[in-house]
């Protein structure tokens, strides 16, 4: 078989029924409390077929057109971070015994296996820093057996939000990497691409046709066409020399003023993966549970150290933030954080735009001390 | 070892925080097995001063009575620990602050207003006399206070929970109201400890836990205005259960002002 083939719309169900027989969990894209979130489904039916969104900074809103695609959305509240790295995870356990012996027990690792359907370009990019961070840096056990057991289809981007900037990272709208198929959806069906020897082995099961070249053709425009919508745009890939130059902008302060340092855009980038640890003790102290969950650079005790802050306002905070994201990213991983899914701009109560910020930052000459 | 022995004492209140309590069901089973609980009225056990270890005190001080008893209550207790919003910022009826018409307001609804013996501000227990730890919420999370109790009881200082609602909301998955449907929400500047619970029933936070840590109340406040709220509209988001609390009576009184001349 080529490596690519046609399957008709009413087969894609045909996708869902060999992933599950095959033992996976199912997840995609639904619509669920006014958003599109990636959760559990069996059926085709359960696809948000006609909803399309409209972003903008600090505002979602779905809207439902008669069309019968279920990918014309760009993207949804959450990539696919929560579940690879939980929001909220138990690491270990511990009880006391009647003679005050104490017994550890280790969290067993979920190795369940996830496919999940409609990941975007972004999205990809994103799991791939995930993975430099919690498979090559910390080694972590817990999300390196959920990596495992994930099956990637992912879907071309054709529909990018006003608050995309993709195509400025690099990163997409076009699916490079990452995924064991790809789709590119059409009104009638899909083209699927195979991307690895697992989506081969899945595909080789679906009702596939010939493609045509007009199909070709059509999914190759429309991801182009994505790309040319996108006006966002970050600076440059590289931001690191520029950004630690102006550590002393007046802009940081510009910002603080609008930010409200509530960690809602740490909390939907799909790159961020600061936690901290805590633990759950039991009523009567003899059994407790050690957590991780979800931390922000922008909440205070991520800058807590013995004895004092080094973060004690939101200029720091904020200027930690882009500073990591776009600068020091490069040491650490290799390239810069940032994606470009948009998801901090559109989901920052306040609305504030990275884009819009880094570009305010590192535009023209260093700006005198004391200017505006 | 004698158990560690806890009190619940009631000031100018609901009541609801020390329901907190009552509705722990099992878990208040095991806390009576594990301390000697020597005064809560609504419980049934009845020592106002006795010693005790722990001390919860719920409600605001706002009448000349509650200003001797809460001097007795510390001289009581080794730790001192507020239970909600009444006792930690003042709660609803420090509302009367705001404007200084105590005495108005006390001629106006009671017949017989001599009889009324409240203080010109109801304050937090703060201002009055020494406090170990705050719990705060309107009411309080039992979790929380069991929470509280467990770190007492191990000797170790609580842990606060002093970051923003949109904290937990990301983390228990709940869409965002204020960018999905344009909701006033004050989550961004409100304290967790709630668990998200207004939002993940798709309603807005009206910040009954009281300011978060370094909490942008202008920010926040030209945001509600953006989605249409009117100044006097923004002050009572701020002003409404947690009035008394420094950063949302500063936000508050900002709009408050401006909301009632501007009409």
């Amino acid at each position: 078989m080529d490596d690519n083939g046609f399957l008709p719309r009413q087969a894609l169900q045909t996708l869902l029924d060999v992933l599950r027989r095959q033992g996976y969990r199912t997840i995609g894209p639904v619509v669920q409390d006014s958003v599109v979130q990636y959760r559990d489904i069996d059926a085709t039916d359960q696809l948000p077929s006609g909803w399309t969104d409209d972003q903008a900074p600090g505002r979602y809103r779905l809207t439902h057109v008669d069309s019968p695609r279920c990918f014309a959305w760009a993207t949804g509240a959450q990539a696919l971070k929560p579940h690879l790295f939980h929001a909220r995870e138990v690491l270990w356990s511990a009880r006391r015994d009647d003679t005050g012996r104490l017994a550890f027990s280790e969290q067993e690792p979920d190795v369940r296996r996830l496919a999940v359907i409609g990941a975007r370009a972004c999205d990809l990019a994103a799991l791939n820093l995930q993975d430099r961070h919690f498979l090559h840096t910390i080694n972590d056990p817990y999300y390196a057996a959920k990596r495992q057991g994930l099956f990637v289809v992912a879907v071309h981007c054709a529909y990018p939000a006003d608050t995309c900037f993709c195509a400025s990272t690099g990163d997409g709208p076009r699916a490079k990497q990452g995924f064991d198929l790809a789709l590119s959806e059409l009104d009638d069906g899909f083209i699927v691409e195979i991307g690895s020897e697992r989506g081969r082995a899945i595909a080789a099961q679906l009702p596939l046709l010939a493609t045509t070249g007009e199909q070709v053709r059509e999914a190759t425009d429309a991801i182009t066409e994505a790309a040319n919508r996108q006006f966002r745009q970050l600076p440059s890939t590289h931001l690191r020399d520029t950004l630690f130059s102006r550590l002393q902008h007046p802009r940081w302060d510009d910002v603080a003023a609008r930010c409200l340092a509530c960690g809602n855009c740490t909390s939907v980038c799909p790159t961020c993966f600061c936690h901290a640890e805590h633990d759950d003790v039991e009523l009567g102290g003899t059994a407790s549970r050690h957590l991780r969950e979800w931390d922000s650079c922008f909440s205070e005790g991520h800058g807590h150290l013995h004895g004092f802050n080094v973060r004690p306002n939101t200029h720091h905070r904020y200027r930690q933030w882009m500073t990591h994201k776009l600068g020091s990213w490069h040491d650490q991983y290799g390239r810069s954080g940032c994606v470009g899914c948009g998801r901090c701009i559109t989901w920052c109560p306040v609305g504030i735009d990275i884009t819009e910020e880094a570009n305010a930052i590192c535009a023209g000459d260093l700006p005198q001390e004391g200017s505006p | 070892m004698d158990k560690p022995s806890i009190a619940v004492h009631k000031f100018s209140s609901c009541d609801g925080c020390q329901l907190a309590f009552l509705n722990a069901g099992e878990d208040l089973l095991k806390l009576a097995g594990l301390v000697d609980i020597r005064h809560f009225l609504e419980a049934g056990v009845a020592d106002e001063y006795a010693r005790v270890d722990i001390a919860f005190v719920e409600g605001s001080v706002s009448t000349t009575d509650e200003l001797t008893r809460i001097q007795r209550v510390r001289g009581c207790s080794r730790y001192l620990v507020t239970l909600g919003a009444c006792a930690t910022a003042g709660g609803l009826q420090a509302l009367r602050n705001l404007d200084g018409s105590n005495t108005a307001w006390k001629h106006a609804v009671y017949a017989q207003p001599g009889f009324i013996h409240t203080l010109d501000q109801a304050e937090p227990v703060s201002a009055h006399v020494k406090v170990d730890f705050e719990l705060w919420g309107c009411p309080v999370n039992g979790r929380q206070v069991l929470a509280a109790v467990q770190q007492l009881l191990f000797g170790v200082a609580p842990l606060e929970q002093r970051d923003k609602v949109c904290m937990e909301c990301k983390r228990q998955h709940a869409t965002c109201v204020m960018v999905t449907e344009g909701r006033p929400c004050l989550g961004p500047v409100t304290r967790t400890g709630c668990g998200a619970l207004c939002p993940r029933f798709g309603r807005d936070c009206y910040a009954c836990f009281g300011p978060a840590e370094n909490p942008n109340t202008a920010a926040l406040s030209r945001r509600l205005e953006g989605l249409g709220l009117a100044p006097a509209d923004v002050a009572r988001r701020f002003l409404f259960i947690n009035s008394h609390a420094p950063a949302f009576n500063e936000a508050g009184r900002q709009h408050y002002r401006q909301g009632f001349s501007d009409d």
